[in-house]
């Protein structure tokens, strides 16, 4: 029962995908003509519920969103024809808004770092990791650890690192004196890395741990074959294992780009994301859910998130759509 | 490292030289489990010695004094048992409603054709896709806007301030997730078994509840696991939907925790690990599931 | 462990007792903190505040029954006091008012930063019947959205008590009343006698003599002035204390409010004037935190601390001998016209009537008792007698029990022909946040050789798009 579990079940599991999917269709047709009414008022409400919770909840609010964010709400009274302001809060956003550029500078570096380095360490991990080492289990849970920490906490075990005097970086490199401290959080040209390290330190587990099951299913002749052929460890992972990995790589991709973008919790525990650490998840609170009262222009800000989400959800959604019609 | 021994005649000697590689990659990994440990360790290390200490020989040094004083100052005065509580008033109900209704979900869209099954499974994918921070200014509006919540469900009437808001918005938020994951699992099942259900005379309700459901177990305890960790860990939601500072469960409460112990690191240290340690232990002791859980998923938003 | 209550040799007086003495403030507050937990969380679970009826007896958590003479009746408070002292402090008051009314107060506690940034929602949706509040422009925004009851009955009754100044700052657009200041605190340059004592150092009257005392300072190895602003808005104190001095309160007035330009040449002056003092401040200042700036001052590592007297805190904290060792002098003269003034950053903290308030129907006249109740003299002296940071906001407070530094507060601000509240205070919260004025101050403190024309018109440009 367990092996047949944790076999069957990946959805990124190359072979075991195609198969299924076919039989499901084909029977299905005959079993929907024998429900019953109440059968049928069931599945309604299976369906309905959720649905009805998840439009009122996330997609009624993104909708008001792109709504609220060609007006000049300021969030007190009601919402007249005359608080249209067209694109208004757009063109001061690109033009004249100082923290809107250095912000999604941020969310780009953010992305690059997480997917061109956190990535590729993640990754490094799996691929020792599944060499059945002695131990492999404990090099593993360590690396995972930091995957279960909130990010909230993780800025602040962090914080125990970067602390001007009571630091370990600084307290260990003697650069706790007036003359030659180094400001790791304070300085905006070096806490967004500072940061990054810290949501790097996850990010690595996450990764390592989704390649790893990735990594466990690729069919072992394929290795051997490469072997055979005389292709070097590297070479068949290159050439081999990794095309073979293609959807779980989009995955990763996918999960990566959704972190940076989502990306909040340090930099607010930090300094509630100004001085170099501005985000634009955090301008879009700091604008509309704070005693700043910008509600249309916060909008604004996250229709631009949510026009940049919207590139990894259609890259994963094309993926179902794929996988469904296999 | 290997790639000069590597050809197809040297699989013997490969063989031979394998501990002299494989011991250097397990220093290397013992180096990196080294580092990824460190800033955790540091943080117990600093929460076991008195502020005084650290005070008088530097925070990088040999402790004078160890004791737990730090975790029964951060446990009183951050009142911490309280969060906890929140947390789970939190945390259980948001996870026993997501799973409930994501297996209903899941049931109804894959054990059944309809015209739109994979655009809904796309909706909800996409809705836990999202980032928070697209939908909180006019959720958080929605939220004040809806009145006549009755009692038991909200001393306010609203949805704002209220455990009850904040579940029902982990739910709707985690449900794509879940969805995902549980869809995945069901198309395993066998459909022999839930036809001779339907032969039988068994309606909708007691195929999912006597057949699907019972085969889902695995995938549950995985889904549970990692859906605790994921509401326990959340600081975004109840930051901004939860008012009152008594209510937030622990994760957010950290913002207030931070300004009652300023100044203290070590007692910062102290607070950090205690909020930490329920999802540490539960990764302890449930590895498996979470592995399970994520590779089921490999997905997750 | 066991002895907590011994006394300590000299060493651990400065650190080691830094637990110890928050213990005792939390229990000398009669243990408030800690018993009013149990009823808020029992209130919390259970329902207390039902929208429905003040009458219904939800007795929160079966608190102290009301002598029967009483008035009676329940009031909500929302209150952004939760950092331990202040909070036991407004407990107690609550408690006190109870017991002598029969009025129940349930305080719902906020940290102040969460309550700040929902004030405005708060107020739309369902808030407590009073809550608390500060004087200036983020005042009159939130009368002038009717979001606040007029309160200008309780001022007829109470208004003896208080300067016209207080009157002014608690007056809305409209000319009424909003708002019961209850203390307020200056802004000023603390120090510790016992280091001007031992190192012969006078205390600077101009800002020419202040630089020659931050060269001796660091000369004998002190930070001159301690800084920590990674909050964002300590540093606002540095420029309002400047431009009030250089260009005088009308013209910050009116910065404040849009009329001048931040482009005025006059700004730029202050920021050159900042600029030379900058080398004397505590490096790494945007990565610390007020508290943490404190400690410098309280461990002897700096010389002074341009703060807000709550700085008086870290030293309540780490003992009574500390805190007498805590001084502090106005801020010295620029040469202008304006020294004469002697203006300076006192802000206003009290409580307001919300006007949405579910309950309030049932309340108001409770709400009221409550506000008469805290414009009393008396209150307000059990305020700042256990919060040593703050003086009593009525003229008629007994001054008696005072600690020198709280007289030499009074004193002042009793001096001063012009008082500001703060730079948050005082403008649009739109410009004055942490993607705002914060960062742009935050900035500055960077890289203050940037061309300050550039940099101003930026400031100008950010408040033109509000």
């Amino acid at each position: 029962m367990a092996d047949r579990t944790s076999d069957g079940l990946s959805p990124a599991l190359p072979e075991s995908t195609g198969g299924v999917g076919v039989s499901v269709g084909a029977k299905r047709r005959s079993r929907y003509s024998l429900l019953t009414r109440r059968d049928k008022l069931v599945l309604a409400a299976m369906i309905g519920l959720p649905l009805f919770l998840d439009l009122a909840l996330i997609w009624g609010p993104t909708i008001a969103s792109v709504v609220l964010s060609f007006t000049n709400w300021n969030g007190i009274g009601p919402i007249t024809p005359d608080k249209f302001i067209g694109t208004k809060n757009y063109e001061n956003l690109f033009q004249a808004y100082p923290f809107f550029w250095p912000a999604l500078t941020h969310n780009i570096l953010w992305l690059a770092v997480l997917m061109f380095a956190a990535t590729p360490v993640g990754i490094l991990f799996a691929v020792l990791l599944d060499r059945e080492l002695r131990g492999t289990r404990i090099y593993q849970s360590i690396l995972y650890l930091p995957v279960v920490l909130s990010l909230a906490i993780i800025g602040f075990i962090w914080q125990l690192q970067y602390a001007p005097e009571q630091g370990f970086i600084n307290n260990v490199l003697g650069r706790t004196e007036q003359g030659n401290l180094i400001s790791w959080l304070g300085d905006p040209s070096l806490n967004i890395w500072a940061v990054l390290v810290a949501a790097s330190w996850r990010h690595v587990g996450y990764v390592m741990v989704l390649y790893l099951a990735g990594l466990k299913s690729v069919d072992p002749t394929l290795r051997e074959a490469a072997k055979v052929d005389g292709a070097s460890e590297r070479q068949t992972f290159f050439s081999v294992v990794f095309p073979v990995m293609a959807p779980i790589n989009v995955v990763i991709v996918v999960v990566t780009v959704i972190e940076s973008l989502r990306a909040f919790d340090i930099a607010y525990i930090i300094n509630r994301g100004k001085n170099g650490l501005e985000l634009l998840s955090t301008l879009i609170t700091n604008n509309s859910i704070s005693e700043s009262n910008r509600v249309g222009f916060g909008s604004a800000i996250a229709v631009i998130l949510l026009l940049v989400s919207l590139g990894p959800i259609v890259v994963f959604l094309s993926r179902m759509m794929r996988e469904d019609r296999r | 490292m290997t790639a000069a021994v590597a050809t197809p005649r040297t699989i013997r000697i490969r063989g031979r030289r394998l501990p002299l590689s494989r011991a250097a990659l397990h220093v290397f990994l013992i180096v990196m489990s080294g580092i990824w440990l460190f800033p955790l360790a540091w943080a117990a290390y600093t929460s076991l010695r008195p502020f005084g200490d650290t005070q008088v020989r530097g925070y990088v040094s040999l402790p004078g004094t160890l004791n737990f004083q730090n975790y029964v100052d951060a446990w009183d005065q951050a009142e911490l048992p309280h969060f906890y509580l929140n947390t789970l008033l939190v945390t259980i109900p948001s996870v026993i409603l997501t799973l409930f209704i994501a297996s209903l979900l899941a049931f109804a869209l894959t054990r059944f054709r309809f015209r739109f099954n994979l655009w809904l499974l796309m909706l909800f994918t996409a809705g836990n896709l999202l980032p928070p921070q697209v939908i909180i200014v006019p959720l958080f509006r929605l939220y004040n806007l809806i009145r006549g919540i009755p009692e038991p469900l909200s001393d306010n009437g609203l949805l704002y301030d209220q455990y009850t808001g904040i579940i029902l918005i982990h739910v709707v938020f985690q449900l794509g997730f879940c969805v995902f994951v549980l869809g995945n699992y069901m198309r395993t099942i066998s459909h022999e078994l839930t036809e001779a259900a339907v032969v039988d005379g068994a309606g909708v309700w007691t195929i999912y509840r006597k057949v699907v459901l019972p085969l889902c177990r695995p995938a549950l305890a995985a889904l549970a696991t990692l859906e605790f960790t994921f509401i326990y860990n959340d600081f975004f939601w109840a930051l901004l939907l939860m008012k009152s500072g008594d209510r937030r469960p622990i994760t957010s409460a950290l913002n207030n925790l931070q300004g009652l112990f300023f100044s203290d690191n070590n007692l910062l240290a102290a607070g950090s690990i205690l909020v930490a340690i329920p999802t540490i232990l539960v990764f302890v002791a449930l590895q498996k599931q979470f592995v399970r859980g994520l590779s089921l998923g490999s997905s997750k938003g | 462990m066991a002895n907590r209550e011994a006394p300590r040799p000299q060493a651990d007086s400065i650190t080691g007792n830094h637990l110890l003495t928050r213990r005792q403030i939390l229990g000398g507050m009669a243990g408030a903190a800690g018993l009013a937990a149990v009823p808020s969380l029992l209130a919390a679970c259970s329902g207390g505040a039902s929208p429905s009826a003040g009458g219904q007896s939800s007795a929160p958590g079966g608190a102290s029954s009301p002598p029967a003479s009483a008035v009676g009746g329940n009031i909500t408070l929302g209150s952004n006091y939760s950092d331990a002292v202040p909070k036991g402090v407004l407990q107690g008051i609550v408690d006190t008012f109870s017991q002598e009314t029969g009025i129940t107060v349930k305080v719902n506690t906020v940290d102040h930063g969460t309550f700040q940034d929902q004030i405005s929602s708060y107020l739309q949706a369902t808030p407590d019947d009073v809550f608390t509040w500060f004087s200036g422009f983020r005042m009159r925004f939130f009368a002038a959205q009717g979001l606040a009851t007029d309160i200008s009955d309780v001022w007829a009754k109470v208004g003896d008590n208080y300067s016209e100044a207080f009157k002014v700052g608690s007056t809305g657009d409209d000319q009424k009343q909003y708002f019961i200041p209850i203390y307020n605190y200056p802004w000023a340059v603390f120090y510790r006698k016992s280091v001007f004592q031992e190192k012969g150092y006078e205390i600077p009257t101009t800002v020419d003599e202040l630089k020659t005392l931050c060269s001796k300072m660091q000369t004998d190895g002190l930070i001159p002035f301690a800084f920590g602003d990674s909050d964002g808005w300590p540093a606002m104190g540095t420029f309002d204390i400047l431009n009030l001095r250089q260009n005088g309160y009308d013209f910050h007035v009116g910065l404040m409010a849009g009329d001048q330009k931040w482009t005025d040449p006059k700004v730029k002056t202050v920021f050159e004037i900042w600029k030379e003092l900058l080398p004397f401040h505590q490096e790494g200042a945007a990565g610390r935190t007020w508290q943490d700036a404190a400690q410098a001052l309280v461990q002897k590592k700096a010389g002074m601390y341009l703060l807000g007297m709550f700085v008086s805190q870290q030293f309540q904290e780490a003992g009574e001998a500390e805190l007498d060792d805590l001084d502090f002098f106005p801020y010295p003269s620029l040469g202008t016209e304006f020294d004469a003034e002697q203006a300076l950053d006192a802000p206003i903290d009290g409580f307001m009537i919300s006007a949405n308030s579910p309950s309030l129907g049932d309340d108001l006249d409770a709400a009221k008792a409550f506000m008469e109740y805290l414009a009393q003299p008396e209150t307000q002296v059990t305020w700042v007698s256990q919060d040593k940071g703050n003086i009593a906001a009525s003229k008629n407070a007994d001054t008696s029990g005072y600690t020198p530094l709280q007289q030499k507060a009074a004193e002042l601000i009793g001096n001063a022909q012009r008082i500001t509240q703060f730079l948050d205070r005082d403008t649009n919260p739109n410009f004055a946040g942490a993607n705002g004025m914060q960062a742009f101050l935050l900035d500055f403190l960077k890289t203050p050789d940037q061309d300050p024309d550039t940099f101003l018109g930026k400031i100008q440009t950010f408040w033109d798009t509000l």
